[in-house]
């Protein structure tokens, strides 16, 4: 496990978390660190407990046992909504925007994280407020020329096609201003071409926002093109972790992926 | 919409329900009454969008915060016997306020534990908290119990009834149309998305549900101030979710729409009685045409609701949804 030592600057430190449902296991001493502007990749089969490890991070669920730290503090027991302001903002494995606002509202809705004023403005109308107002909007479409969704500035989210309701849904993200992104699957559903555009983008936000990514992912061949970690879940127990060579050939990720 | 000229928009039609109040008693009495009851209508309808429609949460309990607000603000206008016309101005204000205010509070008491509770189970809820307001004012001596209360002063005037309506529309809407209230909708499009995406969902609902109790609070003490006579039965779930209706028929979510609707439908059996014309005297009822209306006319009322519900599920007044979800 040299890999985990070479780890600098941490950012998110996972440690010895467990979590049972009923008597099933789903997450067990796992144990996971992230560092500074680094692209993790947390991979393995159906079930295999990614998802959990997601919502483990992101105050959805509690750990059992264990400790998560983010920035040096815990984040267990934390709201996820306080969570996300701490600086840690994802996606979902099946898409959730806010349907039938606009793309524009979509991102604008996740800046009341980095308002000054708050409902008093809204309702006074001053020139404090009409200013914030206009400096959003104006962060707002910065973002969405960024990704190329400026013409779908007032089209509802739900009428997007599928490919632009995942960019859009990690442009939402990244409003947040967060320091670690959770892509959850993002390839899910995507063609080969649509998987290399994917890659070049996630690839863009890490080396543009400078933020650490953690990708969990179904698809392999996704995975081993962007990351420079990939840690490996089975049944809830970390496997393997290390570069995308070494991983590959590891005999426990083949038995894992392909069987016995 | 950013409504650059909100506060102009409600300063405007302040003084236009001040001038039109001034020249009232041209006015027919019974449009006059008709008038004020379409006012608190819109009130209760536009509060209870703010919780049902924008924020998502379906709450039957409207009618409870109304009879907080209406006993509330009877009670203290009975304190007090006439006085001056400032005065009396005042002191409703005042009433009205303090009306609102408690229900404003009932409101974050009943809303504090039901709005974690979703969709069937918080109407449940809901409904059973306005029921139980009710029967607490059906068994309260000091305000009348089941025989009811008289309101002495009939204080609820045009000003009072459209000003008040201006403020709730402008507090809606400015609420809405800003960073801070998108907030409100995203908790209706996506709770867990919202909640991820750093919105304290849990503070939403519960200030959406505030916000509407006061408003419904205050739509209940003109409601008192001109009828001028309180029934705890006047208050029960038939009353809310004739307020539900009017925000479905409207568009969820849709503020003008639901204006209309408390137009309309306040209009409507109004507007059956003026068909009916002599419904109180059964002898000529029989020998007018359109007599039979007078017995029938709730049964074509609820006729008409189904219609407009099968024919216009998203709202009668909703267009703009409609083109959305026909787009690719």
């Amino acid at each position: 496990m040299t890999a985990v030592e070479q780890v600098q600057n941490v950012l998110l430190k996972v440690e010895k978390v467990t979590i049972r449902f009923g008597g099933l296991t789903a997450v067990s001493n796992l144990d996971l660190q992230i560092g500074g502007n680094e692209l993790v990749g947390l991979i393995g089969p159906n079930g295999a407990g990614k998802t959990t490890v997601f919502n483990l991070i992101t105050g959805v669920y509690q750990p059992a046992e264990g400790e998560i730290l983010f920035d040096g503090r815990s984040v267990v027991g934390s709201k996820p909504y306080r969570i996300t302001a701490r600086g840690i903002a994802r996606t979902f494995q099946n898409i959730r925007l806010f349907s039938s606002l606009t793309v524009f509202d979509n991102v604008r809705t996740v800046f009341h994280l980095h308002l000054r004023g708050d409902i008093r403005h809204a309702l006074w109308r001053g020139r404090a407020f009409h200013d914030e107002e206009e400096s959003i909007a104006g962060r707002v479409m910065e973002l969405l020329e960024i990704f190329h969704l400026e013409k779908l500035r007032d089209a509802p989210a739900k009428s997007l096609s599928y490919g632009d309701q995942r960019r859009l849904e990690i442009v939402r993200a990244l409003a947040a201003q967060p320091k670690l992104l959770l892509l959850d699957e993002p390839a899910a559903g995507m063609n080969a071409n649509e998987k290399t555009d994917l890659m070049r983008l996630i690839q863009f936000i890490k080396d543009r926002f400078k933020i650490s990514v953690l990708l969990v992912e179904h698809d392999m061949q996704v995975v081993m093109g962007i990351c420079e970690r990939i840690v490996v879940l089975d049944y809830g127990v970390k496997i393997a972790e290390g570069k995308p060579d070494e991983v590959r050939r590891d005999p426990k990720v083949i038995q894992a992926y392909l069987g016995d | 919409m950013r409504f650059r000229h909100a506060k102009l928009v409600l300063l405007a039609a302040l003084g236009l329900s001040l001038l039109v109040s001034l020249a009232a008693d041209r006015i027919d009495p019974y449009v006059l009454f008709v008038l004020y009851n379409i006012g608190i209508y819109i009130i209760l309808a536009v509060s209870l969008n703010l919780i049902n429609g924008y924020t998502g949460q379906f709450s039957l309990g409207h009618a409870g915060f109304m009879a907080v607000g209406g006993y509330t603000a009877a009670v203290i206008t009975n304190q007090f016997g006439a006085l001056n016309p400032f005065a009396s101005g005042v002191l409703f204000f005042g009433a009205l306020l303090a009306g609102g205010l408690l229900a404003a509070v009932v409101g974050l008491l009943v809303g504090l534990p039901t709005l974690r509770l979703k969709g069937d189970y918080l109407a449940i809820v809901t409904l059973g908290f306005g029921e139980i307001i009710r029967v607490i004012f059906q068994n309260m001596d000091l305000v009348g119990g089941a025989r009811g209360l008289s309101v002495m002063h009939g204080y609820t005037n045009f000003f009072w009834t459209y000003g008040m309506v201006a403020v709730t529309v402008y507090v809606v809407l400015t609420l809405v149309h800003s960073t801070y209230g998108r907030g409100f909708i995203a908790v209706r499009d996506d709770e867990i998305a919202a909640e991820a995406m750093g919105i304290n969902t849990t503070k939403y609902k519960v200030t959406a549900f505030v916000v509407g109790a006061f408003f419904a609070g205050i739509a209940g003490g003109l409601y008192a101030h001109s009828t001028q006579f309180l029934t705890p039965g006047g208050f029960n779930f038939m009353q809310s979710i004739a307020i539900v209706v009017m925000v479905i028929l409207g568009g969820m979510g849709n503020t003008p729409g639901v204006i209309l609707a408390a137009i309309l439908l306040t209009l409507l059996p109004e507007g059956l009685r003026w068909v009916a014309g002599v419904e109180h005297l059964p002898g000529i009822a029989k020998m007018h045409p359109l007599g039979w209306i007078g017995d029938t006319r709730m049964i074509i009322y609820s006729l008409l609701l189904i219609v407009l519900m099968l024919t216009r599920p998203q709202g009668l007044f909703t267009w703009r949804r409609k083109i959305a979800e026909a787009a690719p």
